[in-house]
């Protein structure tokens, strides 16, 4: 059986004009298969950050296109790619970015509540069972602040995956995070991959992170150099 | 009810910073207060001198105009300039004509309230070698009272005597004071074309313009009439009363064509106080703008100021599918509620402020500070209120949707 492409990049140039015209991203194309679990490493300013932030249509302002699902990404509206974001793409960034005035169960039920497909009661109900998933049930009620980083990063992948998206994206899910914490977060993503068939594309500077994912990107000056 | 997801984030940014959201709804509290309480003093004043001008005038005057004497060649006429070399006044008399007509023709009229005719007469009071000069009006004193309220102002008798008594005369204080005249003396008048009649002083009244209380005093018609020796028909104005006092200039030229007669509204016949009023106005209204407009800036700085400590929340917002409106969306809520808490202590504090001012005692025939509730005022207030807070809002929020969550991703 074939897998289904999920999602794919078709000659992606970008520029960086500050403080000289600089090719940040030089002609990329790839593919990302269902249930992958990919991950984009290379030194810093190797353009991997940047090419995540073009794959999160979260940066318009690159040359080439980009494909998710069937769809074709480039060139939509701002408001549209925000609706696709909502429902197609879940994030996790290396400083966790939750919502500190907010408790652990509503920073993961913002974005749900947001999309608006499910009740309040039904959204609360599925935020517990992804926060049971990452074995943090325990800590959903209280203020995002008053958790450790470890467990502030499981929120935030709680949260990336509350709408079900086809894709997480993670930003140096890892960086910021002790062993221990880091080994934690790691399994639960291979778990997420394997188990549940999530599509995952993370940047990572941790080698042994990488070594756990099913494929490896390595990126230098703008160009994709191994792609095994 | 589970508020919207939206609101729900404006609402826990409001209650987590309880302290800048109070500070910005007491800044809107203290400009909605001001502004209605300022605007409340301006119109309770203007109202209170409109009062004060009405005891002497009425809303429109009819009167015949004088006309210049016109050459007898028609103007135009082709060849010919027609010039009368110091022209004189035409008028044979200044009564308007058949006024019963004019005064049927005016009841039909739907917003008219009162209509007085009125002979005006220029006098001499006597009494022993002393004598003023003044103007007594000839009126049917039932109607005149219901136009001007004489008998308020009244310090000794009653108007009504003025129908049982032919002779009777409603004097100035200021000439019973100068004349040593009291209630139910005798007083001897002479009118400009030196018919001199005795009269009973039937009442003494006092306005609060002295000018007035030295020279005006009211007779009946038929005295007035005798007085310049002419007939039950002779009329020199009309005065009315309209519903609405600020519709009188609409109204003037509505009965100049019914009438022909010239006619003047109140606003036009006392330009000076129009003119301060609307310098008062433009003072005020101008003061209480800049107020508001500090609680504004208040309001600005405040959402500014939420904007700058929440990149990074703006930015995850932004990540997880909030768009732009979204954003503007929640920002402006934050700024309407600042704005609906603020603008209701205002409406309380203004009431607050208007009822200590009304109670205070200024003397004069107003006795207490001419303010009052004007649930206009109060209305127009409201509504500028969350107005203002809600543009104050929208700018920095438009900002805040602007902003880019890789630049903030990426520090």
């Amino acid at each position: 059986m074939e897998k289904q492409v999920i999602l794919k990049t078709s000659h992606i140039s970008k520029y960086f004009y500050e403080p000289v015209k600089f090719k940040a991203l030089d002609e990329v194309s790839f593919e990302v298969f269902d249930s992958e679990f990919i991950t984009l490493i290379g030194k810093s300013g190797s353009g991997k950050s940047t090419l995540l932030y073009i794959l999160s249509t979260m940066d318009t302002d690159y040359e080439g296109e980009l494909f998710i699902g069937n769809e074709k990404i480039t060139g939509q509206k701002p408001n549209y790619l925000a609706a696709i974001r909502n429902k197609n793409i879940g994030f996790v960034f290396q400083f966790h970015y939750l919502l500190p005035e907010f408790s652990c169960l509503k920073n993961v039920m913002i974005p749900a509540l947001k999309l608006g497909k499910y009740s309040h009661q039904e959204i609360e109900e599925q935020a517990y069972q992804k926060l049971e998933l990452l074995g943090i049930r325990d800590q959903a009620l209280k203020p995002a602040s008053k958790l450790s980083g470890g467990q502030q990063q499981r929120v935030a992948i709680a949260r990336a995956l509350i709408n079900q998206p086809k894709i997480i994206m993670c930003d140096e899910p890892t960086g910021n995070l002790d062993s221990k914490n880091t080994g934690i977060v790691l399994e639960t993503f291979q778990q997420l991959s394997s188990e549940f068939g999530q599509t995952i594309i993370a940047v990572t500077h941790d080698n042994d992170f990488a070594k756990a994912s099913n494929r490896i990107i390595e990126m230098a000056d703008g160009k994709i150099i191994h792609n095994l | 009810m589970k508020l919207n997801v939206n609101s729900e984030i404006a609402y826990t940014h409001l209650i987590t910073r309880k302290k800048q959201t109070m500070i910005a709804a007491l800044g809107v509290t203290v400009g909605i207060g001001i502004f209605i309480f300022m605007i409340s003093l301006v119109v309770g004043f203007n109202r209170y001198s409109d009062e004060s001008l009405f005891k002497a005038a009425s809303h429109l005057r009819i009167y015949q105009d004088d006309i210049l004497s016109k050459p007898l060649i028609a103007e135009n006429k082709m060849g010919y300039t027609a010039v009368i070399v110091n022209p004189k006044i035409a008028n044979v008399s200044n009564t308007l004509i058949n006024p019963e007509k004019i005064i049927s023709d005016l009841k039909k009229q739907e917003d008219i309230v009162t209509i007085a005719p009125q002979v005006s007469v220029n006098l001499f009071y006597n009494n022993g070698t002393s004598q003023i000069n003044g103007v007594a009006s000839g009126v049917n004193i039932v109607e005149a009272n219901a136009m001007f309220n004489i008998q308020s102002t009244m310090l000794a008798g009653d108007v009504r005597n003025l129908l049982a008594t032919p002779n009777g005369i409603l004097i100035g204080v200021g000439i019973a004071e100068k004349l040593n005249l009291q209630l139910y003396d005798n007083i001897n008048i002479t009118s400009s074309i030196g018919v001199v009649k005795v009269m009973k002083v039937e009442g003494i009244f006092k306005t609060s313009n002295s000018n007035i209380d030295l020279t005006k005093s009211y007779i009946s018609l038929a005295m007035s009439q005798q007085l310049l020796h002419q007939s039950s028909s002779y009329v020199t104005d009309i005065l009315v009363n309209i519903k609405d006092p600020n519709k009188a200039p609409e109204y003037a030229k509505l009965l100049k064509n019914l009438t022909i007669y010239k006619v003047e509204d109140w606003q036009t016949a006392n330009e000076q106080s129009m003119s301060n009023k609307k310098t008062r106005q433009v003072m005020f209204g101008s003061i209480s703008l800049a107020i508001l407009l500090v609680a504004a800036f208040g309001i600005y700085n405040i959402i500014n100021m939420t904007i700058k400590e929440k990149l990074n929340d703006i930015a995850i917002l932004k990540a997880t599918g909030f768009s732009g409106k979204d954003v503007i969306n929640i920002f402006l809520k934050e700024s309407l509620i600042m704005g609906i808490i603020g603008t209701s202590f205002g409406l309380l504090m203004a009431a607050g402020l208007i009822k200590f001012v009304s109670g205070i005692y200024i003397g004069g025939d107003r006795e207490y500070f001419p303010i009052g509730f004007e649930p206009q005022i109060f209305l127009i207030g409201a509504i500028l209120g969350v107005l203002i807070t809600l543009g104050a809002g929208y700018i920095p929020a438009v900002g805040a949707a602007k902003i880019d969550p890789i630049e903030i991703f990426r520090r």
